[in-house]
């Protein structure tokens, strides 16, 4: 390691490096000292507040659970897999990462409403509607939430070391048992981190939510969604609602920007 | 494009000294409610057309959450309120400059996707659990009036969802996503043939009043004024009337 010549960083660095981190940092000051610090016990356990809040946590951790069995196959797949058409679906599975979240949920909306391609035919078929329902909120979440697990877990497969696997598979074993007990403890790292990522994208989730799911509270009303209606008429309890989600969110990423970044 | 824009305004205000006599900037920045959405972009354009160099921005959401930009700082000429109680949130703020007057009337009206899939007749029909239902969220004008009208019959709604402002209500009931829905009768007027209206009771409280306002921050109050003007003058009524809204 070099770590140990100390050299005082340059000041062109750090100027900026400091107005880059103010610039973060600002907005949130500005949501604290706009806190309603002495009602915010009250503020935050307001039936309302308490239905989104559970909701969040329902939705996103299902949504996460959702695109870990449909997302860890997708990226081992992606990474392992030859076929043709590959970088395009690549490129698709990580639209939804700079896709407006408003045009992701109207997308959904046409292809899943009882009216659209996929839609109409769920509802026809089985009398499922997803548009207006907590699991439309699932859905939505999934959506936007879903590439960020993909490209983390992807990534960690393309640079990981097929050798160990190689030798697996030469000392007979199966190839469910290779990708079991060598493939997926190699990756666990990121699969750890993009899991976390995607759960906290879940729980920020708004757009598409709102657009595919509506809102209503108890049922598809979200944090976010919560925060935005609030805005409209009683500030104080939409940052207070902000608090929460700034709180978790900072949470999760200060424990996870490390290890994610290293990965 | 800016610069040209910029150098036409100053050029118009050059030719047209009784425009820009308070030394405006040629730009009038008007904050207006989702459901004005179509009788100020025509109204804009005409304003355009006969004010050479002046331009006006228009953005449109719902009133409620306008006022509280303007409140908080939103840098805006003129208000035009969905609702006397968005108007009065940003009176108490003073940011009027003057008084506020309405300049239009609007009721609700019961909106179905074309075709009425949901058999739809009554506002009773509202309760009904078999049905998606959309209503405006409580917290915007729309949503305020829809929960009067509903408490006033007695309905008890099975609401669906609460969208965030008329527009994105209508948008979904245009869509067929939704089989019923409270909107303006001017949005039944607006969605053309993807939406069937059918008009409430003449005793339901349905009616809401549009205020409109030329703000403090004006940056450039002769114009503003001027916009004021043409939406209460002959024309700007006629425009309004096309659409459906009523006369103040």
């Amino acid at each position: 390691m070099t770590g140990d010549r100390r050299q005082r960083p340059p000041v062109a660095l750090l100027v900026p490096a400091a107005l880059g981190a103010a610039f973060v940092v600002l907005p949130l000051v500005g949501l604290l000292q706009r806190a309603p610090w002495g009602d915010l016990v009250d503020e935050l356990t307001a039936p309302v507040v308490r239905d989104a809040l559970a909701l969040s946590l329902v939705t996103s951790i299902a949504a996460t659970a959702v695109s870990l069995v449909l997302g860890v196959p997708l990226a081992w797949v992606l990474a392992r897999v030859s076929f043709p058409g590959r970088a395009l679906v690549r490129g698709a599975v990580t639209l939804p990462m700079v896709l407006p979240p408003v045009v992701g949920g109207a997308a959904l909306l046409f292809a899943l409403g009882r009216r659209g391609l996929v839609g109409s035919w769920l509802d026809d078929a089985f009398g499922v509607q997803l548009p207006f329902t907590t699991a439309g909120v699932v859905v939505a979440n999934t959506f936007v939430a879903m590439p960020f697990l993909v490209v983390s877990v992807e990534g960690a497969l393309r640079a990981g070391d097929r050798r160990y696997e190689d030798a697996a598979a030469t000392l007979g074993a199966g190839r469910w048992a290779v990708l079991t007990r060598v493939t997926l403890p190699l990756v666990r790292p990121s699969l750890v981190a993009g899991a976390l990522l995607c759960w906290a994208r879940a729980l920020g989730e708004f757009g598409a939510t709102i657009t595919f799911a509506g809102n209503l509270p108890g049922r598809t009303q979200t944090m976010p969604l919560a925060v935005f209606l609030a805005l409209e008429r009683d500030r104080g309890a939409a940052i207070a609602l902000s608090l929460v989600l700034v709180a978790v969110s900072l949470t999760v990423l200060v424990l996870l920007r490390d290890r994610w970044l290293r990965v | 494009m800016r610069a040209i824009a910029a150098a036409a305004a100053t050029v118009g205000l050059l030719a047209l000294p009784a425009c820009g006599d308070d030394g405006g900037d040629g730009t009038v920045t008007v904050l207006a409610a989702a459901s004005l959405t179509d009788a100020f972009t025509e109204l804009a354009r005409d304003f355009e057309e006969a004010h050479d160099g002046t331009t006006v921005e228009l953005s449109f959401g719902p009133s409620s959450g306008l006022a509280n930009s303007i409140v908080e700082g939103a840098p805006a000429g003129v208000f035009a309120s969905a609702s006397p109680t968005a108007m009065d949130v940003v009176v108490e703020a003073g940011e009027v400059d003057g008084s506020p007057a309405d300049f239009a009337q609007n009721r609700l009206a019961i909106a179905l996707p074309q075709g009425n899939p949901g058999d739809v007749r009554t506002l009773e029909d509202l309760a009904r659990d078999d049905l998606l239902v959309g209503l405006c969220a409580p917290d915007v004008p729309c949503g305020e009036v829809a929960a009067r009208v509903l408490e006033d019959a007695g309905v008890d709604p099975a609401t669906d969802t609460e969208e965030a402002d008329v527009r994105a209500l209508l948008t979904k009931v245009a869509a067929g996503e939704l089989d019923v829905g409270l909107v303006y009768e001017t949005d039944v007027a607006a969605a053309g043939g993807d939406v069937e209206g059918i008009a409430l009771s003449p005793d339901a409280p349905a009616g809401t009043r549009y205020p409109i306002a030329v703000l403090d921050g004006a940056s450039d109050p002769g114009a503003a004024e001027d916009f004021v003007d043409l939406v209460r003058s002959e024309e700007g009524q006629r425009v309004l009337r096309d659409l459906g809204f009523r006369a103040p």
